[in-house]
Protein backbone atom coordinates (compact mmCIF):
# COMPACT_ATOMS: atom_id res chain seq x y z
CA UNK A 1 0.00 0.00 0.00
CA UNK A 2 3.07 2.28 0.86
CA UNK A 3 4.40 1.80 -2.30
CA UNK A 4 1.66 3.28 -4.34
CA UNK A 5 1.99 6.89 -2.86
CA UNK A 6 0.10 9.11 -5.26
CA UNK A 7 -3.44 8.06 -3.21
CA UNK A 8 -1.99 7.03 0.26
CA UNK A 9 0.36 9.20 2.28
CA UNK A 10 2.43 6.95 4.59
CA UNK A 11 0.99 9.08 7.63
CA UNK A 12 -2.41 7.99 6.93
CA UNK A 13 -1.62 4.14 6.46
CA UNK A 14 -0.02 4.73 10.05
CA UNK A 15 -2.95 6.73 11.78
CA UNK A 16 -5.31 4.06 9.83
CA UNK A 17 -4.16 1.44 11.55
CA UNK A 18 -3.70 3.05 15.21
CA UNK A 19 -6.85 4.11 14.75
CA UNK A 20 -8.05 0.33 13.92
CA UNK A 21 -6.26 -0.68 16.86
CA UNK A 22 -7.35 1.88 19.04
CA UNK A 23 -11.43 1.10 18.12
CA UNK A 24 -10.82 -2.44 18.34
CA UNK A 25 -9.84 -1.91 22.25
CA UNK A 26 -12.73 0.20 22.89
CA UNK A 27 -15.23 -2.18 21.32
CA UNK A 28 -14.30 -5.22 23.56
CA UNK A 29 -13.27 -3.15 26.64
CA UNK A 30 -16.74 -1.55 26.67
CA UNK A 31 -18.44 -4.94 25.69
CA UNK A 32 -16.68 -6.62 28.92
CA UNK A 33 -17.78 -3.08 31.13
CA UNK A 34 -21.56 -3.94 29.83
CA UNK A 35 -21.73 -7.11 31.86
CA UNK A 36 -21.10 -5.31 34.74
CA UNK A 37 -23.09 -1.89 34.11
CA UNK A 38 -25.77 -4.32 33.89
CA UNK A 39 -25.50 -6.71 36.42
CA UNK A 40 -27.24 -4.35 39.03
CA UNK A 41 -29.98 -4.77 37.66
CA UNK A 42 -30.47 -7.09 35.40
CA UNK A 43 -27.52 -9.88 37.67
CA UNK A 44 -25.29 -11.72 36.36
CA UNK A 45 -27.00 -15.08 34.47
CA UNK A 46 -25.89 -15.79 31.39
CA UNK A 47 -28.66 -14.49 29.44
CA UNK A 48 -27.24 -10.83 30.24
CA UNK A 49 -24.01 -11.60 28.81
CA UNK A 50 -26.37 -13.31 26.08
CA UNK A 51 -27.80 -9.77 25.86
CA UNK A 52 -24.72 -8.11 25.41
CA UNK A 53 -23.20 -10.00 23.39
CA UNK A 54 -26.07 -10.30 20.56
CA UNK A 55 -26.09 -6.55 20.49
CA UNK A 56 -22.91 -6.07 20.01
CA UNK A 57 -22.96 -8.47 16.94
CA UNK A 58 -26.04 -7.28 15.54
CA UNK A 59 -25.09 -3.18 15.64
CA UNK A 60 -21.41 -4.03 14.54
CA UNK A 61 -22.87 -6.11 11.35
CA UNK A 62 -25.57 -2.91 10.85
CA UNK A 63 -22.29 -0.48 11.25
CA UNK A 64 -20.09 -2.86 8.80
CA UNK A 65 -22.94 -2.03 6.21
CA UNK A 66 -23.54 1.29 6.67
CA UNK A 67 -19.35 2.23 7.03
CA UNK A 68 -19.31 0.10 3.58
CA UNK A 69 -22.37 2.35 1.96
CA UNK A 70 -20.35 5.56 3.21
CA UNK A 71 -17.00 4.55 1.93
CA UNK A 72 -18.50 4.45 -1.70
CA UNK A 73 -18.95 8.15 -1.51
CA UNK A 74 -15.23 10.21 -1.42
CA UNK A 75 -13.86 8.42 1.10
CA UNK A 76 -11.93 11.35 3.15
CA UNK A 77 -10.55 11.02 6.89
CA UNK A 78 -12.58 13.68 7.86
CA UNK A 79 -15.61 11.70 7.78
CA UNK A 80 -13.54 8.79 9.19
CA UNK A 81 -12.13 10.98 12.36
CA UNK A 82 -16.16 12.02 12.88
CA UNK A 83 -17.45 8.25 13.18
CA UNK A 84 -14.76 8.41 16.49
CA UNK A 85 -16.22 11.68 17.46
CA UNK A 86 -19.69 10.88 17.42
CA UNK A 87 -19.16 7.54 18.88
CA UNK A 88 -17.72 9.13 21.90
CA UNK A 89 -20.72 11.11 22.07
CA UNK A 90 -22.94 8.50 21.62
CA UNK A 91 -21.16 6.73 24.59
CA UNK A 92 -22.22 9.93 26.87
CA UNK A 93 -25.85 8.47 27.96
CA UNK A 94 -24.39 5.37 28.83
CA UNK A 95 -21.80 7.38 31.48
CA UNK A 96 -24.38 9.99 32.49
CA UNK A 97 -28.09 8.67 32.49
CA UNK A 98 -27.02 5.15 32.15
CA UNK A 99 -28.30 4.10 35.90
CA UNK A 100 -31.94 6.08 34.98
CA UNK A 101 -32.12 4.17 32.12
CA UNK A 102 -31.71 0.73 33.66
CA UNK A 103 -33.94 2.20 36.54
CA UNK A 104 -36.86 2.47 33.99
CA UNK A 105 -36.66 -0.47 31.74
CA UNK A 106 -35.82 -2.41 35.43
CA UNK A 107 -39.16 -0.78 36.23
CA UNK A 108 -41.09 -1.22 32.85
CA UNK A 109 -39.62 -5.14 32.08
CA UNK A 110 -40.19 -7.79 34.99
CA UNK A 111 -38.19 -10.53 33.30
CA UNK A 112 -34.52 -10.14 33.00
CA UNK A 113 -33.59 -11.23 29.78
CA UNK A 114 -35.94 -8.77 27.72
CA UNK A 115 -35.24 -6.07 30.11
CA UNK A 116 -31.15 -6.89 29.59
CA UNK A 117 -31.71 -6.98 26.03
CA UNK A 118 -33.92 -3.79 25.96
CA UNK A 119 -31.36 -2.03 27.98
CA UNK A 120 -28.40 -3.31 25.99
CA UNK A 121 -29.74 -1.66 22.59
CA UNK A 122 -30.58 1.50 24.30
CA UNK A 123 -26.91 1.96 26.00
CA UNK A 124 -24.42 0.00 23.31
CA UNK A 125 -26.62 -0.10 20.11
CA UNK A 126 -25.93 3.47 18.42
CA UNK A 127 -22.28 4.11 19.46
CA UNK A 128 -21.11 0.14 18.44
CA UNK A 129 -22.55 0.63 15.20
CA UNK A 130 -20.26 3.38 14.67
CA UNK A 131 -18.07 1.92 15.63
CA UNK A 132 -18.55 -0.65 13.35
CA UNK A 133 -18.49 1.59 10.65
CA UNK A 134 -14.83 2.46 10.80
CA UNK A 135 -13.47 -1.00 10.22
CA UNK A 136 -14.89 -0.81 6.39
CA UNK A 137 -14.41 2.56 5.86
CA UNK A 138 -10.51 1.69 6.88
CA UNK A 139 -10.31 -0.61 4.46
CA UNK A 140 -11.53 1.49 1.72
CA UNK A 141 -8.66 4.61 2.95
CA UNK A 142 -6.15 2.09 2.92
CA UNK A 143 -6.82 -0.01 -0.42
CA UNK A 144 -5.35 1.28 -3.55
CA UNK A 145 -5.57 -1.56 -5.84
CA UNK A 146 -7.76 -4.59 -6.29
CA UNK A 147 -5.01 -6.67 -6.24
CA UNK A 148 -3.57 -5.44 -2.95
CA UNK A 149 -7.30 -5.24 -1.07
CA UNK A 150 -7.20 -8.54 0.43
CA UNK A 151 -3.92 -7.81 1.81
CA UNK A 152 -4.89 -4.75 3.34
CA UNK A 153 -8.31 -6.13 4.91
CA UNK A 154 -6.08 -8.84 6.42
CA UNK A 155 -3.87 -6.49 8.01
CA UNK A 156 -6.84 -4.53 9.22
CA UNK A 157 -8.37 -7.26 10.69
CA UNK A 158 -5.39 -8.59 12.47
CA UNK A 159 -4.48 -4.72 13.89
CA UNK A 160 -8.45 -3.86 15.10
CA UNK A 161 -8.88 -7.32 16.17
CA UNK A 162 -5.34 -7.64 18.23
CA UNK A 163 -6.93 -4.52 19.78
CA UNK A 164 -10.22 -6.17 20.71
CA UNK A 165 -7.64 -9.06 22.33
CA UNK A 166 -6.02 -6.27 24.45
CA UNK A 167 -8.62 -4.48 25.15
CA UNK A 168 -10.28 -7.45 26.48
CA UNK A 169 -7.73 -8.50 28.50
CA UNK A 170 -6.32 -4.83 29.92
CA UNK A 171 -9.73 -4.14 30.96
CA UNK A 172 -10.41 -7.11 33.47
CA UNK A 173 -7.12 -8.01 34.47
CA UNK A 174 -6.18 -3.99 35.54
CA UNK A 175 -8.48 -1.43 34.74
CA UNK A 176 -11.55 -2.66 36.34
CA UNK A 177 -9.00 -3.35 39.14
CA UNK A 178 -7.67 0.13 38.86
CA UNK A 179 -11.02 2.17 38.05
CA UNK A 180 -14.02 2.91 38.33
CA UNK A 181 -16.35 2.43 35.87
CA UNK A 182 -17.64 5.37 34.83
CA UNK A 183 -13.26 6.93 34.80
CA UNK A 184 -12.55 3.72 32.28
CA UNK A 185 -15.13 4.90 30.06
CA UNK A 186 -15.01 8.58 30.30
CA UNK A 187 -11.19 8.30 29.35
CA UNK A 188 -12.38 5.87 26.29
CA UNK A 189 -14.81 8.78 24.98
CA UNK A 190 -11.49 11.44 25.37
CA UNK A 191 -9.27 8.89 23.34
CA UNK A 192 -12.14 8.47 20.56
CA UNK A 193 -12.61 11.84 20.72
CA UNK A 194 -8.97 13.08 20.45
CA UNK A 195 -8.96 10.32 17.67
CA UNK A 196 -11.67 12.30 15.52
CA UNK A 197 -9.77 15.61 15.68
CA UNK A 198 -6.64 13.95 15.18
CA UNK A 199 -8.06 12.52 11.71
CA UNK A 200 -10.12 15.82 11.00
CA UNK A 201 -6.77 17.58 11.27
CA UNK A 202 -4.66 15.08 9.11
CA UNK A 203 -7.71 15.27 6.56
CA UNK A 204 -7.52 19.51 6.44
CA UNK A 205 -3.23 19.28 6.54
CA UNK A 206 -3.66 17.01 3.74
CA UNK A 207 -5.81 19.21 1.78
CA UNK A 208 -3.43 22.23 1.83
CA UNK A 209 -0.55 19.93 0.31
CA UNK B 1 29.75 -56.84 10.14
CA UNK B 2 26.73 -59.05 9.96
CA UNK B 3 26.58 -59.20 14.00
CA UNK B 4 27.53 -55.49 15.00
CA UNK B 5 24.73 -54.77 12.21
CA UNK B 6 22.19 -57.26 13.75
CA UNK B 7 22.97 -56.02 17.23
CA UNK B 8 22.58 -53.10 16.31
CA UNK B 9 19.20 -53.94 14.68
CA UNK B 10 18.23 -55.74 18.00
CA UNK B 11 19.34 -52.82 19.95
CA UNK B 12 16.85 -50.32 18.41
CA UNK B 13 14.50 -53.41 18.86
CA UNK B 14 14.78 -53.23 22.46
CA UNK B 15 15.31 -49.19 22.47
CA UNK B 16 11.65 -49.41 20.36
CA UNK B 17 10.16 -51.92 22.51
CA UNK B 18 11.47 -49.80 25.87
CA UNK B 19 9.67 -46.66 24.80
CA UNK B 20 6.63 -48.45 24.49
CA UNK B 21 7.02 -49.82 27.86
CA UNK B 22 7.75 -46.61 30.04
CA UNK B 23 4.32 -45.20 27.84
CA UNK B 24 2.48 -48.19 28.90
CA UNK B 25 3.56 -47.73 32.53
CA UNK B 26 3.63 -43.76 32.14
CA UNK B 27 -0.72 -44.39 30.96
CA UNK B 28 -0.99 -47.02 33.82
CA UNK B 29 0.22 -44.72 36.86
CA UNK B 30 -1.74 -41.76 35.18
CA UNK B 31 -5.21 -43.77 35.35
CA UNK B 32 -4.42 -45.07 39.17
CA UNK B 33 -2.96 -41.50 40.13
CA UNK B 34 -6.42 -40.24 38.40
CA UNK B 35 -8.22 -43.00 39.97
CA UNK B 36 -6.80 -42.55 43.33
CA UNK B 37 -7.66 -38.48 43.13
CA UNK B 38 -11.13 -39.38 42.38
CA UNK B 39 -10.70 -42.08 45.13
CA UNK B 40 -9.16 -40.09 48.06
CA UNK B 41 -10.12 -41.33 51.33
CA UNK B 42 -12.79 -43.53 49.69
CA UNK B 43 -14.49 -40.72 48.11
CA UNK B 44 -17.17 -41.76 45.88
CA UNK B 45 -18.68 -39.66 43.22
CA UNK B 46 -22.32 -40.17 42.86
CA UNK B 47 -23.59 -37.34 41.22
CA UNK B 48 -21.87 -35.20 38.60
CA UNK B 49 -23.31 -32.78 36.62
CA UNK B 50 -22.39 -29.26 34.31
CA UNK B 51 -25.29 -26.84 34.96
CA UNK B 52 -25.10 -23.49 33.46
CA UNK B 53 -23.23 -21.73 35.87
CA UNK B 54 -21.08 -24.35 37.60
CA UNK B 55 -19.64 -28.37 37.75
CA UNK B 56 -22.22 -29.73 40.18
CA UNK B 57 -20.86 -32.82 42.04
CA UNK B 58 -22.33 -34.88 44.59
CA UNK B 59 -19.77 -36.87 46.80
CA UNK B 60 -19.79 -39.32 49.74
CA UNK B 61 -17.57 -41.33 51.99
CA UNK B 62 -18.39 -43.73 54.96
CA UNK B 63 -19.67 -40.95 56.38
CA UNK B 64 -20.76 -37.71 54.86
CA UNK B 65 -22.36 -36.82 51.39
CA UNK B 66 -20.91 -33.29 50.19
CA UNK B 67 -21.84 -31.22 47.27
CA UNK B 68 -18.87 -29.53 44.84
CA UNK B 69 -19.13 -26.61 42.63
CA UNK B 70 -15.92 -27.85 41.41
CA UNK B 71 -13.76 -30.98 40.37
CA UNK B 72 -10.69 -30.29 42.25
CA UNK B 73 -10.17 -32.04 45.01
CA UNK B 74 -8.67 -29.16 47.05
CA UNK B 75 -9.80 -29.56 50.38
CA UNK B 76 -12.57 -26.65 51.51
CA UNK B 77 -14.15 -26.62 48.22
CA UNK B 78 -17.04 -28.26 49.78
CA UNK B 79 -20.18 -26.51 49.39
CA UNK B 80 -22.06 -28.30 52.06
CA UNK B 81 -22.01 -31.43 53.58
CA UNK B 82 -24.18 -33.76 55.95
CA UNK B 83 -23.12 -36.96 58.34
CA UNK B 84 -25.32 -39.93 56.90
CA UNK B 85 -26.02 -40.95 60.21
CA UNK B 86 -26.86 -37.19 61.89
CA UNK B 87 -28.00 -35.10 59.10
CA UNK B 88 -28.84 -32.66 61.26
CA UNK B 89 -24.98 -31.87 62.75
CA UNK B 90 -23.75 -29.03 61.19
CA UNK B 91 -19.94 -30.01 59.43
CA UNK B 92 -19.08 -26.30 58.54
CA UNK B 93 -18.11 -24.21 61.08
CA UNK B 94 -19.87 -21.67 59.14
CA UNK B 95 -23.20 -23.13 59.30
CA UNK B 96 -22.64 -22.74 63.06
CA UNK B 97 -20.66 -18.83 63.12
CA UNK B 98 -24.33 -18.18 61.60
CA UNK B 99 -26.16 -19.48 64.23
CA UNK B 100 -24.38 -17.57 66.96
CA UNK B 101 -26.48 -14.65 65.14
CA UNK B 102 -29.45 -15.66 67.35
CA UNK B 103 -27.74 -14.36 70.01
CA UNK B 104 -28.49 -11.34 68.71
CA UNK B 105 -31.60 -11.34 67.65
CA UNK B 106 -33.59 -14.85 67.96
CA UNK B 107 -36.92 -14.79 66.68
CA UNK B 108 -36.85 -14.23 63.07
CA UNK B 109 -40.48 -14.29 61.70
CA UNK B 110 -39.09 -14.17 57.69
CA UNK B 111 -36.11 -14.98 56.11
CA UNK B 112 -34.73 -14.16 53.07
CA UNK B 113 -31.49 -17.04 51.65
CA UNK B 114 -29.05 -16.25 49.15
CA UNK B 115 -27.59 -18.75 47.60
CA UNK B 116 -29.40 -22.36 48.65
CA UNK B 117 -26.12 -24.88 47.88
CA UNK B 118 -26.88 -28.24 49.40
CA UNK B 119 -30.32 -26.20 51.69
CA UNK B 120 -28.34 -26.55 54.98
CA UNK B 121 -28.84 -23.13 56.49
CA UNK B 122 -32.47 -23.53 54.72
CA UNK B 123 -33.52 -26.69 56.48
CA UNK B 124 -31.60 -25.54 60.21
CA UNK B 125 -33.63 -23.15 60.14
CA UNK B 126 -36.76 -24.41 59.48
CA UNK B 127 -36.09 -26.50 62.29
CA UNK B 128 -35.36 -24.02 64.70
CA UNK B 129 -38.51 -21.79 63.43
CA UNK B 130 -41.08 -24.52 61.83
CA UNK B 131 -43.40 -21.15 61.68
CA UNK B 132 -41.28 -18.90 59.88
CA UNK B 133 -41.88 -18.43 56.17
CA UNK B 134 -38.34 -19.02 54.44
CA UNK B 135 -37.73 -17.24 50.73
CA UNK B 136 -34.53 -18.67 48.89
CA UNK B 137 -32.89 -16.82 46.16
CA UNK B 138 -30.92 -19.47 44.30
CA UNK B 139 -29.72 -18.74 40.58
CA UNK B 140 -29.08 -22.29 39.00
CA UNK B 141 -31.90 -24.33 39.14
CA UNK B 142 -29.56 -27.38 38.89
CA UNK B 143 -28.48 -26.83 42.18
CA UNK B 144 -32.04 -26.50 43.52
CA UNK B 145 -32.52 -30.24 41.81
CA UNK B 146 -29.33 -31.17 43.04
CA UNK B 147 -30.47 -30.39 46.53
CA UNK B 148 -34.08 -31.78 46.26
CA UNK B 149 -32.60 -35.07 45.36
CA UNK B 150 -29.35 -35.81 47.02
CA UNK B 151 -30.04 -33.75 50.53
CA UNK B 152 -33.50 -34.09 51.02
CA UNK B 153 -34.01 -30.30 50.55
CA UNK B 154 -37.97 -29.23 49.93
CA UNK B 155 -40.10 -26.58 48.67
CA UNK B 156 -43.31 -26.29 51.42
CA UNK B 157 -45.55 -23.71 52.31
CA UNK B 158 -43.27 -22.07 54.45
CA UNK B 159 -40.07 -22.56 52.19
CA UNK B 160 -39.99 -21.45 48.74
CA UNK B 161 -37.40 -20.61 46.23
CA UNK B 162 -37.29 -17.95 43.53
CA UNK B 163 -34.62 -19.21 40.91
CA UNK B 164 -32.86 -15.91 39.43
CA UNK B 165 -30.12 -13.82 40.25
CA UNK B 166 -30.02 -12.39 43.77
CA UNK B 167 -29.42 -8.46 43.49
CA UNK B 168 -32.81 -8.69 41.25
CA UNK B 169 -34.46 -10.61 43.23
CA UNK B 170 -33.96 -8.36 46.10
CA UNK B 171 -34.13 -4.76 44.31
CA UNK B 172 -37.46 -6.22 43.08
CA UNK B 173 -38.65 -7.17 46.62
CA UNK B 174 -38.04 -3.75 48.06
CA UNK B 175 -39.54 -2.23 45.46
CA UNK B 176 -42.89 -4.19 46.70
CA UNK B 177 -42.05 -2.89 50.43
CA UNK B 178 -41.52 -6.69 50.53
CA UNK B 179 -39.59 -6.82 55.19
CA UNK B 180 -37.02 -9.85 56.38
CA UNK B 181 -36.15 -9.82 59.36
CA UNK B 182 -33.02 -11.79 58.99
CA UNK B 183 -31.50 -11.82 55.42
CA UNK B 184 -28.63 -14.26 55.15
CA UNK B 185 -26.29 -13.74 52.35
CA UNK B 186 -24.32 -17.08 51.38
CA UNK B 187 -23.58 -16.85 47.92
CA UNK B 188 -19.79 -15.91 48.07
CA UNK B 189 -18.27 -19.69 48.47
CA UNK B 190 -17.66 -21.01 45.37
CA UNK B 191 -14.99 -20.59 42.61
CA UNK B 192 -16.70 -17.39 41.46
CA UNK B 193 -17.24 -14.52 43.75
CA UNK B 194 -20.47 -12.82 42.16
CA UNK B 195 -19.03 -9.29 42.52
CA UNK B 196 -22.42 -7.65 42.09
CA UNK B 197 -23.75 -9.03 45.33
CA UNK B 198 -20.99 -7.31 47.04
CA UNK B 199 -21.08 -3.81 46.41
CA UNK B 200 -22.27 -0.65 48.81
CA UNK B 201 -25.14 -0.12 46.88
CA UNK B 202 -26.60 -4.03 46.89
CA UNK B 203 -26.15 -3.58 50.67
CA UNK B 204 -28.16 -0.77 50.32
CA UNK B 205 -30.69 -2.79 48.68
CA UNK B 206 -30.67 -5.34 51.34
CA UNK B 207 -31.09 -2.72 54.16
CA UNK B 208 -34.28 -1.47 52.22
CA UNK B 209 -35.74 -5.36 53.52
CA UNK B 210 -34.39 -4.86 56.85
CA UNK B 211 -37.40 -3.96 59.38
CA UNK B 212 -36.27 -2.15 62.72
CA UNK B 213 -35.03 -5.12 64.25
CA UNK B 214 -33.85 -6.75 61.00
CA UNK B 215 -30.27 -8.29 60.65
CA UNK B 216 -28.14 -9.10 58.29
CA UNK B 217 -25.43 -12.54 58.14
CA UNK B 218 -23.18 -12.98 55.80
CA UNK B 219 -20.57 -15.85 55.00
CA UNK B 220 -18.35 -14.83 53.10
CA UNK B 221 -13.68 -14.29 53.12
CA UNK B 222 -11.54 -14.01 55.85
CA UNK B 223 -8.53 -13.41 53.57
CA UNK B 224 -6.92 -11.43 50.80
CA UNK B 225 -7.34 -7.90 50.46
CA UNK B 226 -10.91 -8.72 49.82
CA UNK B 227 -10.99 -8.88 53.51
CA UNK B 228 -10.53 -5.54 53.89
CA UNK B 229 -12.40 -4.39 51.12
CA UNK B 230 -15.98 -5.89 51.89
CA UNK B 231 -15.46 -5.21 55.90
CA UNK B 232 -15.05 -1.54 54.78
CA UNK B 233 -18.08 -1.95 52.66
CA UNK B 234 -20.41 -3.67 55.49
CA UNK B 235 -19.03 -0.83 57.88
CA UNK B 236 -19.78 2.26 55.53
CA UNK B 237 -23.64 0.72 55.15
CA UNK B 238 -24.51 -0.66 58.54
CA UNK B 239 -21.61 0.60 60.89
CA UNK B 240 -20.64 -1.60 63.61
CA UNK B 241 -20.88 -5.42 62.68
CA UNK B 242 -20.18 -8.93 64.59
CA UNK B 243 -17.15 -10.34 62.70
CA UNK B 244 -17.15 -13.82 63.64
CA UNK B 245 -14.06 -15.98 62.59
CA UNK B 246 -12.71 -19.75 63.74
CA UNK B 247 -9.35 -21.12 63.50
CA UNK B 248 -9.12 -23.54 60.36
CA UNK B 249 -11.84 -22.15 58.74
CA UNK B 250 -11.40 -19.60 55.53
CA UNK B 251 -14.84 -18.42 55.74
CA UNK B 252 -15.71 -15.23 58.31
CA UNK B 253 -19.41 -14.46 59.24
CA UNK B 254 -20.31 -11.08 59.40
CA UNK B 255 -23.32 -10.26 61.43
CA UNK B 256 -24.89 -6.58 60.70
CA UNK B 257 -27.90 -5.31 62.79
CA UNK B 258 -30.16 -2.71 62.23
CA UNK B 259 -30.42 -2.01 66.12
CA UNK B 260 -27.14 -1.12 68.14
CA UNK B 261 -25.24 -4.72 68.96
CA UNK B 262 -25.35 -6.01 72.19
CA UNK B 263 -22.54 -6.09 74.45
CA UNK B 264 -20.54 -8.82 74.92
CA UNK B 265 -21.94 -9.44 78.35
CA UNK B 266 -25.35 -9.62 76.92
CA UNK B 267 -24.27 -12.44 74.46
CA UNK B 268 -23.11 -14.29 77.36
CA UNK B 269 -26.01 -14.26 78.83
CA UNK B 270 -28.45 -15.10 76.21
CA UNK B 271 -26.46 -18.31 75.05
CA UNK B 272 -27.58 -20.56 77.98
CA UNK B 273 -30.97 -19.95 76.97
CA UNK B 274 -30.74 -21.15 73.67
CA UNK B 275 -27.84 -23.76 74.50
CA UNK B 276 -30.28 -26.90 74.20
CA UNK B 277 -32.38 -25.74 70.96
CA UNK B 278 -28.69 -25.99 69.20
CA UNK B 279 -27.03 -28.96 70.61
CA UNK B 280 -29.02 -31.04 67.66
CA UNK B 281 -26.70 -29.18 65.35
CA UNK B 282 -23.45 -30.44 67.11
CA UNK B 283 -22.78 -26.95 68.30
CA UNK B 284 -22.37 -25.39 72.08
CA UNK B 285 -23.63 -22.30 71.58
CA UNK B 286 -21.82 -20.59 74.91
CA UNK B 287 -18.90 -20.69 72.65
CA UNK B 288 -19.21 -18.41 70.54
CA UNK B 289 -20.05 -14.96 71.99
CA UNK B 290 -15.93 -14.47 72.62
CA UNK B 291 -15.84 -15.09 68.75
CA UNK B 292 -18.01 -12.17 67.88
CA UNK B 293 -15.65 -9.26 68.07
CA UNK B 294 -16.33 -5.80 66.25
CA UNK B 295 -12.82 -5.19 66.48
CA UNK B 296 -11.76 -3.66 63.27
CA UNK B 297 -8.95 -6.30 62.13
CA UNK B 298 -7.86 -5.39 58.65
CA UNK B 299 -6.77 -1.91 56.64
CA UNK B 300 -9.10 0.87 56.73
CA UNK B 301 -7.79 2.26 53.69
CA UNK B 302 -9.14 -0.37 51.06
CA UNK B 303 -11.18 1.25 48.68
CA UNK B 304 -14.94 0.04 49.79
CA UNK B 305 -16.29 -2.06 47.09
CA UNK B 306 -19.57 -0.26 44.23
CA UNK B 307 -21.32 -0.94 41.46
CA UNK B 308 -18.83 0.85 39.79
CA UNK B 309 -15.50 -0.36 41.50
CA UNK B 310 -16.14 -4.10 42.29
CA UNK B 311 -13.33 -6.23 41.38
CA UNK B 312 -14.03 -8.92 44.30
CA UNK B 313 -12.66 -11.83 41.95
CA UNK B 314 -9.30 -9.81 41.59
CA UNK B 315 -8.88 -8.71 44.91
CA UNK B 316 -9.32 -12.36 46.03
CA UNK B 317 -6.27 -13.54 44.55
Amino acid sequence: MNTNTSTNSALQTWLVLVFAFISGFIIMAIELLGGRILAPYFGSSIFVWGSIITVFMLSLSIGYLCGGKLSLLKPNLKLYGSFFAGAAVLLLPLVFAGNQIMEAIFLRIEDPRYGSLVVSMLLFFLPTAVMGMIAPYSVRLLVSSTHGSGHVAGKLYFISTLGSALGTLATSFYLVLWFEVNQILITMCLVLLCTGFIAIIADLKGDDI
Amino acid sequence: MQTSENTIVRKQLVWKNFKTEILVVLAISLIIFAKDMLAQNGIRYIHQERSLYRNILVTEDTQRRCLRFTITSRSGQNQSCRFLDQPRELVFPYAKMSLSSLLVQDQPQRILIVGLGGGTLSDTYSLLFPDTEIVISEIDDAVVRVASEYFDFKETDKISVDVGDGRVFIKRQGLRGEKYDLVILDAFNGEYIPEHLMTKEFLEEVKRLLPENGMVLANTFSTSRLYAAESNTYREVFGEFFNIRMNGTGNRVIVASMQPLPDQETLVSRAPAIRERLEQFGMDITEFPKLMSTEITWDTNQRILTDQYSPANLLNN
